[in-house]
Formats: structure tokens, sequence, C-alpha cells
């Protein structure tokens, strides 16, 4: 596939919402949301229950239409097409296999839909067998088989027909940790093997970190932010999102002074502390007097002695993870402060709760929030 | 004492408690002992209905003899069988347009227009269909097995609706849906996935409203023109005569051709899905 083509959008949203009920009940599912999805791109909707990525799902795969808007799929008008003349498929959260078909079979359904020739379609349906590691099931009715052997029939059923979009909701949820990360693997590959673009729906923030080329974090019926998994987590532009992935401490700062350049930079103080920082501002809040900062809790670091830190506070609770270890800090203006630092052998750092500590926090690890 | 002897290994079970197992016990017997009394009395060699002289098949071969059993026999045949094959279709499109729709305005009112059949007594449908059909024949001048297979297909399909809808009720969607997904048009979506799933439905309703169709008694009595005996109306005829072993064998014939219907069905529906 050429420069150009790969980089071209698969799939435009453009001003949709999606309202159920009327009004008393009216339910804003979707409201004005606009995304563009590259071509070839491990696309993820990632965000809590109930904010409208099933909708979203929904809408693309043609099984709603929207209330208002637009989407193109390679720059043709989709938004009536019936489901069965697009070129997507989807892997659905409960799987819908076809109880009264066998592996096989429901593996070739799309391809004989599309009146592919017969040798055609048994081959693709080997190929399809093979790349999900179930040969031996072929012939097996999709009700005696486990529920990852079932996901992946799933996934070599919508995988079959070969289509441009493949949408993916939820599709490891009922997995153990195990299997679920053997299959996120195998998704990756598949993705980077057929070159198709996946749309893929997660409540799970470590899952969508590691899979996706680019990640959309929505709530309640909008989009707040699209990007990497590298922006998104280290430079997260709302509270909602920063909170939402990976843990987070939020510190109220005093804006000192604005300087005016290509981008708007700031001198901060932090939470009564006398130290100022800079930090780049959001344009939108460059006339307020103080802003919500925010730090990842493994960039600050914590030090036996008080003097040359940035934050002070006592340590009220250290939990363990294996790796690192959270320590729980109350800061001296009383605001809960946590600290994560990797655990190394003959580390000679031992706190105790209660202990008067200091933190110290790097200038680059401060990132001012929009809201 | 019971209990233990039943349900040896449930004892977390709600049934393990006392009195249930005899409680079903009785049950069970005051449903089978009458019928069970009525068999065996069908095997009687003597022409009394109380009173055992003896075992043969003596009866079963006077009941088949019997040309009016014959016809009668026939007759209940064909009418159940076009019924319930009529009432099937309609109460199939039916349960289709109540469930695989969105919901719409007066959807429960239809639902409960289909059903109402069964809420209003017998009687008042033999009535009103004696009466209806009465107009419908001065007019046509049919006086053809029409009219009972009508009747009788009017009042199975609320029987048939029943399992039908049940069964797509528990059916998801999202098959279809699927199916939808993977370019399947809404005809091969009914065609390929819709029907095959609710096989069993439709073969429970159709067997369910065969054996209603069977053995109805007051809408085909109200219904029917002379020599228009189906073999429930003929055997109530009889006993207006004399009462021997006959009746106690057509009504075994018929409680066998109950059970072998149902017996199908179960054969047919084993497989879950
Ligand atoms: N058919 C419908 N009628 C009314 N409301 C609906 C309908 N479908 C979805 N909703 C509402 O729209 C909102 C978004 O639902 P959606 O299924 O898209 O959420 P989701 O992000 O997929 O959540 P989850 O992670 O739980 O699957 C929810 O508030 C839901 O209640
Ligand atoms: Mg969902």
């Amino acid at each position: 596939m050429s420069k150009t083509k790969k980089d071209a959008i698969a799939i435009h949203v453009n001003g949709v919402g999606k309202y159920f009920g009327s009004e008393p009940n009216l339910v804003k599912a979707l409201d004005n949301v606009s995304i563009d999805i590259r071509r070839n791109e491990f696309f993820t909707l990632l965000g809590p229950s109930g904010c409208g990525k099933t909708t979203l799902l929904r809408l693309i795969a043609g099984f709603e239409s929207p209330t208002f808007g637009q989407m193109l799929l390679d720059n043709q008008d989709i938004t009536n097409l019936p489901p069965y003349h697009r070129s997507v498929n989807t892997v659905f959260q409960s799987y819908a296999l076809f109880p009264h078909l066998t592996v096989a079979e429901n593996i070739s359904f799309g391809l004989e839909m599309l009146k592919k020739p017969k040798h055609e379609i048994s081959a693709t349906v080997d190929e399809m067998l093979a790349l999900v590691h179930m040969e031996e099931l072929k012939h097996r009715r999709t009700d005696q088989i486990s529920g990852g052997q079932q996901q992946r029939v799933a996934l070599a059923r919508a995988l079959a027909p070969k289509p441009d979009v493949l949408l993916l909701d939820e599709p490891l949820s009922a997995l153990d940790y195990k299997l679920r990360r053997g299959m996120q693997i195998e998704l990756k590959r598949l993705q980077l093997e057929t070159g198709i673009t996946f749309i893929f729906v997660t409540h799970d923030q470590e899952e969508a970190l590691t899979m996706s080329d680019r990640i959309a974090v929505m709530s309640n019926g909008h989009i707040l932010q699209v990007g990497t998994p590298n922006e998104i987590y280290y430079n997260p532009q709302e509270r909602f999102v920063a909170d939402f992935i990976g843990e987070s401490n939020f510190i109220e700062a005093e804006v000192v002074s604005v300087t005016k350049g290509r981008s708007a930079t700031a001198s901060l103080r932090l939470a009564g502390t006398r130290k100022t920082f800079k930090a780049n501002m959001p344009a939108s809040k460059s006339k307020d007097k103080t802003a919500t900062v925010f730090i990842r809790p493994e960039h600050a670091k914590l030090q036996k002695s008080t003097r040359g830190a940035t934050l002070t506070g006592t340590l009220t609770n250290m939990l363990f993870f294996g790796t690192d270890t959270n320590y729980h800090l109350e800061l001296d203006n009383g605001d809960a402060f946590v600290v994560r630092s990797q655990n190394e052998i003959g580390h000679a750092f031992h706190p105790a709760i209660g202990d008067k500590l200091g933190v110290v926090i790097d200038e680059q690890a401060i990132q001012v929030l929009k809201d | 004492m019971l209990n233990r002897l039943f349900w040896k290994k449930r004892e977390f079970s709600v049934t393990y408690q006392f009195g249930f197992a005899t409680i079903a016990l009785i049950c069970f017997f005051a449903l089978y002992a009458p019928i069970s009394t009525l068999v065996f009395y069908s095997f009687n060699a003597g022409n009394n209905l109380m009173l055992w002289e003896g075992f043969s098949f003596q009866w079963y071969v006077e009941a088949s003899k019997n040309e009016l059993v014959q016809e009668a026999a026939i007759r209940s045949l064909i009418i159940a069988v076009c019924a319930s094959l009529i009432s099937t279709l309609v109460a199939t499109m039916a349960a289709l347009g109540t469930t695989r729709t969105a919901p719409f305005k007066g959807q429960k009112l239809i639902f409960i227009m289909i059903n109402q059949p069964l809420m209003v007594p017998e009687i008042v449908t033999a009535v009103a269909l004696l009466i209806f059909f009465a107009i419908i024949k001065t007019f046509t001048n049919y006086y053809g097995l029409g009219y009972l297979i009508t009747a009788h297909a009017a009042f199975c399909v609320p029987f048939a609706y029943l399992p039908i809808k049940a069964r797509l009720d528990g059916m998801d969607l999202s098959m279809e849906t699927a199916a939808g997904d993977l370019y399947a048009t809404p005809f091969v979506v009914f065609r390929r996935i819709t029907l095959p799933l609710l096989w069993p439905g439709i073969l429970a309703g159709a067997m369910l409203s065969f054996v209603i169709s069977l053995d109805d008694v007051i809408i085909t009595e109200f219904v029917k023109t002379a020599g228009q005996d189906t073999l429930p109306t003929y055997m109530l005829g009889q006993l207006r005569r004399v009462i021997t072993p006959e009746i106690n064998a057509i009504s075994s014939v018929l409680l066998a051709v109950s059970l072998v219907v149902v017996t199908i069905f179960f054969l047919f529906t084993r497989k879950r899905y």
C-alpha cells in the first residue's frame, strides 16, 4: 500500500448525533460527533459505560441511522445505506454466532452472501480457520465450543469477507486475563497482516493504550480527545481524560503571569508553595487566575527530607504492586497526592506511615488542563 | 420417608421438605388414574364399562369396522391437518409482526386481540359461528367441510401463536443483525436465520393446534351440518345411546395419537439452541 493510500480517510464522521426517545425521556446517546479514521488504522473508542461507544459503532455499521449528521466510507456517503451494502463487518459484543450452523458455515456465511465461487469460499474459510487457530473445530456446532473459541469464530466470520472496515465491540471483555492478553497480540497481528481498518471499542484503558494507533476518549455522547496513546497518556487536555486513563494527581495552581508567544506559557505556583514553574497554557485559559494542574504519580519523586522539595506532606498509606509501590500523601494544604515509584532491590528508602516526606516534581511533568 | 427415597442427594433443594413427594404422588394419581382405567377397560371382553370379563381386542376391531367411526376419524384428521396448517401460518406471521419490529403504537392491543379468543367462553364463539355461517350458507349454498376447517383454524390461532411468540422472544435479534451485517438482504436473513431458528416454535404451534382441533367438541357440534361428525362429536352422540367399551377403544386411540404427536415434537426439538 502506498503512503498516500495509507493516510487516506476510511471513515469520515461529520457532526453526527443520535437521539433516542422523545422529549421528557430524550436520550442523547451521541451529540455532534466528528472524527476521521484513517485507512489501515487501529482506532480505539474508549470511555465509560453508557458513553455512546456501541451507538457510534451501530451507526457506522448501518444498524441505526443518525438523527443528524453525515458519514462517509472511502468518500462515499453511507449515511442511509443499509448494512448489507456496506463493506463493514462487526464482531459483536455477544458474538451473535449462528447456533444452527457449524464453525465453518458461520465463517462462510458472508462469502456466500457475496456470491463468491465455491472453491474460493472453501479456500478462504480454511485460511480464516488457520488464522484464528480453529482448524480442528471446523465442523463443530457453535454452541458446543468454549467462550474464547466462539470469540475467535466471531472474529474469523467478520474477517472472511475482507471488509474495508472491521468494527469490534468489546470483543475481549468475556475472556480471562491470560486469554485476553493472547488475543490482544493476535488482533494486532491480524490488523497488520490484513491491512483492514479496525475500530475497536473498549472500556479498558490498558488495552486501549497497548493496542491502538490512535484513541478517541468519549464521555456522555461526546468525543473529548483524539490522539496517539502517547498523547492521550502524557498530554490529556481535560480532567476527565486524565482521570480515565491511568492514575493522576490534580493540584490547584495560581497563575502568576502569562507570556504570550507562539504558544502561551504561564508561570505557576502550586498549591500554596513558593517555587514557580513554567508550563504551556491552553489558549482558552490565558485570562484565568487559577488553573488545574495534572501530574502522573510516576513523574513525581519521593524524598526523605522536606528540604528542597516541591511539595511536602505526610505519608498516609502505601500500596505494594510488585514492580511498583504507591505512596499516598496528605499535602500540607490537606490535598491528597500519590507518588508511584519503582521498587528496587537494596533500596534503602523505607518510609513509615506518618512520616513527613518531600515530593520533587520536574517542570516537564506539569501539565495545565483546559477545565 | 418418601423424600429420602426420591431426593437423597439434593439437601439444599426447596423440594426437600416434608410432604412434597406425597403431594406430587397424589397429583400424579389424580391425573392418571382415570385415564388408566379408561385404557384398561378398552380391553374388556364383555360389553360392560365397569365389569371386567377378560382380555380382548374385540372393541378395537368393532370400532375399526364401524363405518361411522371410520368416516368420523378421517374427517377429524382432515380438519385437524388443514386447521393446524392454516392457523400456524397465520400465527407465524402474527408473531413475526409483533416481535420483529421496533415497538409501535397499538402493539399491546394487537397482542390482546390475538389472544382474546382464549378468554371468550367457547360456547359463545360456537353460537356466534353458527349464526355467522348460517348467513353465509344461505348466500353461497355451500355446505362442505370448509366451515369446520375455517372455524377450527380460527380458534387454533392463539394456541399456535403462543409457542411461536415465546420462541421469538427468546431469540436474540443480534443474530439477524449479524446476518444483515454479513451482506444478507432481509429476505435472505429470514430464510437462512430466522426461519431455521424459529422452526421448533412453529412445530410446537402446529402440533398444539393439531391436538386442540382433534379433540374439539363444542364448536364442532354447533358448526357441523348433518353427517359431518368428527370423532369427538360421534362419541358424544353415542353417549345418548348404549355405551359400550367401543368408546374406551376410540378414546384410547385418540390418546395414542396425541402421545405420538407429543413424542414427535420432543424428538424434533431435542436439539437445543
Ligand atoms: N435503543 C435505545 N433506546 C434508548 N436509549 C438507548 C438505546 N440504545 C442506547 N441507548 C442509550 O444511549 C446511551 C449510550 O449507549 P451505548 O450502548 O452506546 O453505550 P456504550 O458506550 O456502548 O456502553 P457500554 O460500555 O456499557 O457498552 C446510553 O445511555 C443508553 O442508555
Ligand atoms: Mg456497548
